[in-house]
């Protein structure tokens, strides 16, 4: 079953990928956040998948018989969720100031630091 | 500041300098004695030990001879420079220059480490690329300091490589060492460093075919050009052939590689000097042609033809600063250096033309001049050679063609019926007389006194440096030999060849304005070279983000497929059968569908919900409740606070052209499917869960939490956490600081 979350993940990050290459600020943020659930599905799937049977354990410790989900991918991508919300948030504001300064959101007209050479 | 001195303490300053060279002279001269006996002075200080790199200085034989001559002369043309142009308003400059320039060229020849002689090395190049263009308001002087800078320091750059190839053959940077070792000529490194040696020292000493850089380095000064190019920074080149002789000589690559270039370099030369009418740049092309010779010999391994080298080294460091002082003189006498329009000078500047005719008599090669001996071990040298008769012909050849240069300088602007001058021939004052005066008796002296003078130190450098068994004796009567029946069709051809000058330049002329020179191509290749740069920053940094993105992905999208294409790794491919997962793997994949459409917004935007949802439903699935209500938060924050921004902002639209398109699509599925065959070819490889283990082990034992996740996060993995708060709180406080609107001032 990590196969298809494996594809799934390919496929958010080939989706997130064509978006922020797009040109467009705001497309660029659906692509951000489309790659950051990619990435975050990529973390999952590597530490595996084992379905049911969260890393609980029983009352003073005890370890359950059965295998439970391994807890360490949990623990990375809980940090990788909040920093990537924040990442995303800090870029939306951004953004909103980008075309209040600029008046568009095309960023390969934004060229403030690299002024067109006039040829 | 120094600049602004008043004429009277430039002068002091050139004097100070005179004085101090002259004392660096006394210093060397002490230690005469003991390299004689056979006991290099050492020195050394731990620069980069880690690196085996040491600040080390040797003074042996030859590092003696080189020294000697370099402070000699150097005291000289301080003297020299401070009647020459002591009234220059920037001479205070000039003197920093040439001291800076002194003091690079001795670490040179007297540093024990590669990189320290490497470093030294680059100063000659750098204060050299100073003192040419000087005259800095001449573009002429910028441009051909340029050149020569450049040439001599991409020749360094192989140099360094070279070195750092020695350093590894050898085992270390230290000459002493590798030069008493076995020799590198064994080595399979032998080929590289031969190659990048040569290099360096060739474009250095200006042999061919990187001559042309060294005639328009006359650009400089007079002084400077009789420094640089009499003892100093073209010889520099000739002392790393001599110095690394004995670990790098004797093999038929060096021999083939230094006779050729050493021959053509000295004809071609010579053949060149002949049809100057500027004295300066016939001296220039005899400069050429001398470097050439010792070149020429250092090919050879016999004692015979090294100590030629080395005793040639000496006589034409002496001529030739004599000669450039002469000129300058001569220049600074008349107004003009051009040949055709002196003449008849000696009356006006005896002691001019008494250091012309003896110093051109040492050039030409006659009795009982340094340049008689120079020349017999020359040919005797010759004979030792692998390639004697190639040689001993293009030595012939040169120093017939340098016997009638000398006859054209000595000659021509001294003697015969005196010709009008741009003003009238006065002589130079005494500190301009002092040098070539000097120098040019040096050369008579040592003639009549060479064994005893010269005998020892030469002999120390060829048993001590160049670690052969005996040197050659220099005699001015070595008996009736070859060498001296050689040196009797010297005279005669260059007696011919200075009486026939004319003719002879009529006949050269043509085909000479054929020969194909760097110099030609050399505008155009820097113009080249510009434009080069140019095109590629416009290409590489476009201005464009997105094209800069692209490369990103671009880079990671090679970078990984090169990885999974050359590596090959397994692949584990189970598809589950739980038709909820796939389920909720379409539901995914269409909201991801969704986003891209451009519409509507909201449309877009519920679509990235439904991926945040998606991935928090297969979150639940596996195990991870904590994972997936922080997703389900997050995400609903994300949606709702891009709802509210897409009331600010405009609507989208696909701009890219279909081409454009084209290549992203290909990007972004390469990207994703590396991705992909990258998280199949982990879960392929057996799972390490000990890290996982000792957390189920002890999150009770040590935290005692009973949710293992929430252990890690706040406790195991505390610092990781408290981290991640302040991200985040950073993000707000940015988020808010851009937002922030400016109050404006005004209507």
């Amino acid at each position: 079953m990590e196969t298809l979350v494996a594809c799934l993940a390919g496929f958010l990050v080939s989706m997130a990928i064509w978006l922020m290459l797009s040109g467009n600020l705001m497309r660029f943020l659906f692509g951000l956040l489309l790659l950051s659930n990619g990435v975050n599905l990529a973390i999952l799937a590597a530490g595996r998948l084992t379905p049911g049977a969260p890393p609980l354990l029983g009352t003073s410790g005890a370890l359950p018989p059965d295998t439970m989900a391994n807890a360490l991918p949990q623990a990375l991508l809980l940090t990788a969720i909040v920093i990537g919300f924040g990442l995303f948030a800090f870029a939306l504001a951004l953004t909103i100031r980008a075309y209040r300064s600029f008046g568009h959101l095309e960023v390969d007209r934004m060229r403030s630091a690299e002024p067109a050479e006039d040829s | 500041m120094l600049d602004g001195a008043s004429d009277g303490a430039g002068r002091m300053l050139g004097y100070a300098a005179s004085i101090l060279a002259a004392l660096i002279l006394v210093s060397m001269a002490l230690m005469v004695p003991a390299v004689v006996d056979g006991r290099p002075v050492l020195f050394a200080l731990d620069w980069a030990p880690s690196l085996g790199i040491s600040l080390a200085f040797m003074v042996d034989g030859l590092s003696l001879i080189f020294g000697l001559l370099i402070s000699g002369i150097g005291s000289l043309i301080f003297l020299y420079a401070t009647g020459y142009m002591g009234d220059h308003p920037q001479f205070g400059r000039f003197v920093l220059f040439l001291f800076a320039f002194m003091v690079s060229m001795l670490g040179l020849v007297l540093a024990r480490d590669l990189i320290t002689l490497f470093l030294f090395w680059e100063l000659t190049s750098i204060t050299s690329y100073l003192l040419i263009g000087f005259d800095h308001d001449n573009p002429r002087a910028r441009r051909n300091a340029l050149q020569a800078m450049l040439v001599t320091a991409g020749g360094g750059l192989a140099l360094l490589a070279g070195f750092i190839l020695i350093g590894t053959a050898a085992g270390g940077y230290d000459l002493a060492q590798i030069l008493a070792g076995p020799g590198l000529q064994d080595s399979n490194l032998y080929g590289a460093i031969l190659v990048l040696v040569l290099l360096g020292a060739f474009t250095k000493s200006a042999q061919f075919p990187f001559h042309f850089w060294l005639p328009n380095a006359m650009a400089a000064p007079t002084p400077v050009s009789a420094y640089l190019h009499s003892a100093t920074m073209v010889k520099a080149g000739v002392y790393l052939l001599a110095r690394l002789h004995p670990a790098l000589g004797g093999t038929i690559a060096w021999s083939m590689a230094l006779t050729t270039a050493g021959a053509v370099t000295a004809v071609l030369a010579s053949v060149l000097a002949m049809r100057q009418g500027d004295l300066k740049q016939a001296l220039a092309y005899t400069t050429l042609m001398a470097l050439g010779t010792i070149t020429m010999l250092l090919a050879g391994a016999h004692p015979y033809a090294l100590t030629a080298a080395v005793t040639f080294l000496i006589i034409h460091s002496l001529y030739k600063a004599s000669l450039f002082m002469v000129v300058g003189a001569v220049d600074h006498g008349t107004g003009t250096r051009d040949v055709g329009q002196l003449g008849g000078l000696g009356r006006a500047m005896p002691l001019t033309a008494l250091a012309a005719v003896l110093a051109c008599a040492s050039m030409a090669g006659l009795p009982p001049m340094i340049g008689w001996i120079g020349k017999e071990l020359i040919y005797a040298g010759a004979e030792t050679m692998t390639a004697a008769p190639f040689v001993a012909a293009a030595a012939v050849a040169a120093n017939a063609l340098m016997f009638a240069v000398a006859g054209i300088i000595a000659l021509r602007p001294f003697f015969g019926a005196p010709v009008a001058t741009p003003h009238p021939p006065h002589e130079a004052p005494w500190q301009m007389l002092a040098g070539p005066v000097i120098l040019a008796l040096g050369g008579l002296v040592v003639g009549v006194l060479a064994q005893p003078l010269l005998g020892s130190v030469v002999g120390s450098a060829l048993t001590g440096s160049l670690l052969q068994d005996r040197a050659a004796g220099l005699h001015l009567w070595a008996g009736f030999n070859r060498a001296f029946v050689l040196s009797l069709l010297t005279f005669t051809l260059g007696v011919m060849l200075y009486l026939m000058r004319d003719r002879f330049a009529a006949l050269v002329d043509p085909v000479l304005r054929r020969l194909p020179s760097l110099d030609d191509g050399w505008d155009r290749l820097l113009d080249g070279l510009r434009v080069l740069a140019a095109w590629q920053t416009r290409v590489l940094q476009t201005g464009r983000l997105t094209a800069y993105l692209m490369a990103v992905f671009a880079v990671v999208a090679l970078a990984l497929g090169l990885t999974i294409i050359r590596t090959r790794p397994e692949i584990a491919m189970e598809l589950p059968r739980s038709a909820f997962l796939w389920l909720t793997a379409i539901f995914t994949a269409a909201g991801a569908v969704l986003a891209l459409n451009t519409h509507s917004r909201i449309a877009a935007i519920a679509g990235i919900g439904t991926v945040g949802i998606g991935v928090a439903v297969i979150f639940i699935y596996a195990g991870a409740p904590d994972v997936a209500t922080t997703q389900l938060m997050v995400e609903t924050l994300s949606a709702v606070m891009f709802a509210i921004a897409a009331l600010r902002l405009p609507g989208i639209t696909e701009r890219r052209s279909p081409r454009r398109q084209m290549a992203h699509g290909v990007v972004a599925l390469t990207t994703g499917l590396c991705v992909t065959a990258i998280i199949l070819s982990v879960t392929a490889s057996p799972l390490d869960r000990s890290i996982t283990s000792y957390f189920e082990e002890n999150s009770y034992a040590l935290a005692h939490g009973l949710n293992i996740v929430n252990v890690v996060l706040v406790d195991f993995r505390a610092f990781d956490t408290f981290g991640e708060l302040i991200v985040v709180l950073l993000a707000s406080f940015g988020a808010y600081a851009v937002l922030k609107r400016k109050r404006r001032a005004g209507p």
